[in-house]
């Protein structure tokens, strides 16, 4: 696609648009650098939702209490909720949702690393809302301003929806440490295996990168890596204090002269080992959404086929409600 | 970004309640005004096992949807599927809180919903064997979902102007969202019925697999026969379910299964608390952390 | 080890060597696309919300219910075929569009990507 004689004077739209805090809409020309990074973004960050329902959604038939389970389903159902949000705003640009699940599936677009750790016990379901949604909530409230307009309005909708879930999280916690010693173990123990991956979430430093660079000039990305991580790592020292757990870091401190903690080194070497499909639970996350995808064609194609037949069968179908 | 830009947007993200969709739909509580005290005319033990016949069917079905999630076919059907396990869930909370407040009436402990759910042993749950089979696919999950919901849909329409009022107003909220059950179902039933020739031999086939369970809705029980005007005799259902799944099936061009219903053992099925052997596995999964720390709060 | 941004939603995701180019050949009838617009309660116009993926229009009111409204009963939803849609918006200036009345989006079957080219 060369529209030569009208390149400069698109490109000068973007960059107006762009320049003056306004957002881009679906059709508007963008280079193709922003439409492919945008999809890419959204598209990982969809399928981080629906890989997401999984380690969650592993304890919902085996809840302990009845409240809980319903609180469970309605998160897991959210997560399906999100995916779908996203999806429909990487289509926006072209994208299509089944090419998307194919690359899922075959690995070539990838998914939060968090979620390829395996949830084995209840405090897992707290310590995923407080960590992990925490860490998502420091993300995706700068994702409110995204510069793409249909990214932005499908995140005021997430934000909003997953600050109830992270208090869900948080409070599971605080009625389990002030439960049983058992309880207090199980928090304990779930806390020790999810801080250091919850860390993990925000990437190796990332200040020298020329991506992060373009992708903050184009209202992209508008925060390091490291910005973020210091920022997740400052609001949940005191909620941890709070709850009366131990974050597994002696080098936790309070650090005056920054005005931030300082806090240990992330082993970089599991983050990588995990990302390129070597986590505890990868094979088993990829395997679950292939099976219901491939599972699952017979039934979309009959929905579709049916779609397609006369009109005739349809009325009938009326006389079925 | 201004707040005019996003104000339009926002009056629709705007909700009543954080909570809402984990209780079901609806954004009233439907229990609110109504008097708790279980009317001096009912035999209250009797209310107490009915009220448990029913939470039960809904609990233990509300279960086998939840094992589908993220093994749905489609994303759409994940959120549709969640929706119905929360229904169900939540009129099993309902009806078990008024089986314990019935058998608090009748002089018992008056067992709270948690205790209901993960401190019974099997052949103490009141669950029809339709509710705990376990579906084998999609097809057999949607035609499943057909029977028990038109069903239950009957049931509780009529159970609507029950004499206690509490069960009366768990039978009206029930009432509208399990229309929305049965008509998802239906629609699923005639799609895949009338879809690819391949989806019409598992739709029938997932017909064949279920309709031995269905006998059981309709038979009657000698606890519906103590309480006069608060139950619904099962046998008054079986016409108007009928007619529904007549009309679902002509339109999927899928043919009436003819199968003899399952058989009974020594006399008793799930209403007598006699199970099928996959239910204690169902059990099992439901309540063993429960029971692992039974002096817990969660 | 390729660039990671913490801004994948849920945590970091890498950023080069993933590929998003649509592959024609894969691109299957799917679902097709409705675009979903909600009356909230206190709302006068019927709002665009989102899109999303159905076999019929019966299916994609029932899936807009459920993706949408979290089942609220009150909300007035309207579903239309993407397909369906005209548009037509001055301001943005794609030359991939026709200046009056065309699509709201690209969509994928739009590309023709020779079978030679690599992905992104």
């Amino acid at each position: 696609m060369t529209a030569v004689p009208e390149a400069t004077e698109l490109q000068a739209h973007f960059d107006q648009t762009l320049e003056h805090s306004r957002r881009i809409e679906p059709r508007d020309w963008v280079p193709d650098k922003y439409r492919a990074t945008m999809i890419r973004q959204i598209a990982q960050h969809a399928h981080s939702e629906i890989i997401g329902m999984q380690p969650e959604g592993n304890w919902i038939t085996r809840a302990p209490s009845l409240r809980r389970k319903a609180i469970l389903i309605a998160k897991v159902q959210d997560e399906a909720g999100h995916g779908m949000y996203l999806y429909s705003a990487a289509e926006t640009l072209g994208a299509d949702r089944a090419d998307l699940t194919e690359k899922l599936i075959s690995g070539r677009q990838k998914y939060s690393s968090i979620f390829n750790y395996p949830t084995l016990s209840y405090a897992d379901v707290g310590v995923i809302g407080w960590l992990v949604d925490g860490a998502a909530i420091c993300n995706q409230v700068p994702l409110c301003r995204s510069s793409y307009g249909p990214y932005a309005r499908a995140m005021v909708r997430i934000c909003k929806e997953e600050s109830f879930h992270q208090r869900q999280g948080y409070e599971l916690l605080l009625t389990m440490m002030r439960g049983t010693d058992a309880q207090r173990q199980m928090v304990q123990d779930a806390t020790n295996r999810f801080w250091w991956p919850s860390l993990m979430m925000f990437g190796p430093p990332d200040d020298a990168s020329p991506n992060t660079a373009q992708s903050m000039a184009w209202g992209i990305k508008r925060h390091t890596n490291d910005e973020l991580r210091q920022r997740f790592v400052d609001m949940t020292v005191p909620q941890a204090d709070k709850l009366g757990v131990t974050l597994p870091d002696p080098e936790l401190a309070w650090n005056d002269e920054r005005g931030h903690y300082d806090f240990g080194a992330v082993d970089w070497d599991e983050f990588k080992a995990v990302v390129s499909g070597n986590g505890p639970c990868n094979a088993q996350r990829i395997a679950r959404r292939q099976a219901a995808h491939e599972d699952g064609a017979w039934v979309r194609e009959a929905a579709l086929a049916h779609a397609a037949k006369a009109p005739a069968v349809h009325s009938a179908e009326e006389h079925a409600r | 970004m201004t707040e005019d830009e996003f104000a339009a947007y926002q009056s629709l993200a705007e909700e009543t309640e954080d909570h809402r969709w984990a209780f079901g739909t609806g954004f009233t509580d439907p229990l609110e005004g109504i008097d708790p005290s279980v009317p001096d005319s009912i035999d209250a033990a009797a209310l107490a096992a009915y009220c448990l016949m029913l939470g039960d069917d809904a609990l233990i079905y509300s279960h086998r949807l939840q094992q589908w999630m993220t093994r749905l076919p489609e994303l759409e059907e994940e959120t549709a599927l969640a929706n119905i396990a929360l229904d169900l869930l939540g009129q099993a909370r309902m009806l078990l809180a008024r089986a314990g407040q019935a058998e608090a009436a009748a002089g018992g402990t008056g067992r709270g919903e948690d205790q209901l759910a993960f401190f019974r042993d099997e052949h103490e749950f009141r669950n029809v064997r339709l509710a705990e089979h376990a579906d084998a696919d999609f097809a057999e999950l949607t035609g499943r979902l057909l029977v028990f919901s038109a069903w239950r849909l009957a049931l509780c329409t009529r159970l609507a102007g029950s004499a206690d009022p509490v069960l009366a107003a768990i039978a009206a909220k029930s009432a509208r969202e399990l229309a929305y059950h049965r008509d998802y179902a239906a629609q699923w039933v005639v799609r895949l019925g009338d879809g690819t020739p391949l989806s019409h031999g598992k739709m029938q086939a997932a017909l064949d697999a279920i309709w031995p369970l269905a006998g059981e809705l309709f038979e009657p029980d000698p606890v519906t026969a103590r309480l006069p005007e608060v139950a619904v005799d099962p046998a008054d259902l079986r016409g108007e379910v009928d007619d529904v799944l007549g009309t679902v099936l002509a339109a999927a061009t899928l043919d009436r299964p003819q199968a003899a219903p399952m058989a009974r053992v020594a006399g008793g099925s799930g209403r007598d608390g006699v199970h099928t052997e996959p239910f204690g596995y169902l059990l099992a999964e439901l309540q063993s952390l429960a029971r692992a720390h039974p002096d817990a709060t969660w | 080890m390729s660039d990671f941004s913490a801004e994948g939603g849920h945590g970091a995701v890498p950023v080069s060597d993933v590929p998003v180019r649509p592959e024609s050949a894969h691109v299957r009838a799917d679902w097709p696309l409705y675009e979903v617009f909600l009356r909230g309660k206190r709302g006068l116009n019927h709002v665009h919300v989102g899109s999303l993926h159905a076999a019929d229009p019966q299916m994609a009111l029932r899936h807009a219910r459920d993706l949408y409204t979290r089942r609220n009963e009150g909300v007035s939803i309207w579903v239309v075929a993407a397909a369906d849609i005209t548009a037509s918006s001055p301001d943005e200036k794609d030359p991939f569009f026709a200046p009056s009345g065309d699509k709201v989006y690209r969509h994928p079957t739009f590309y023709e990507i020779p079978d030679d080219v690599p992905h992104m």
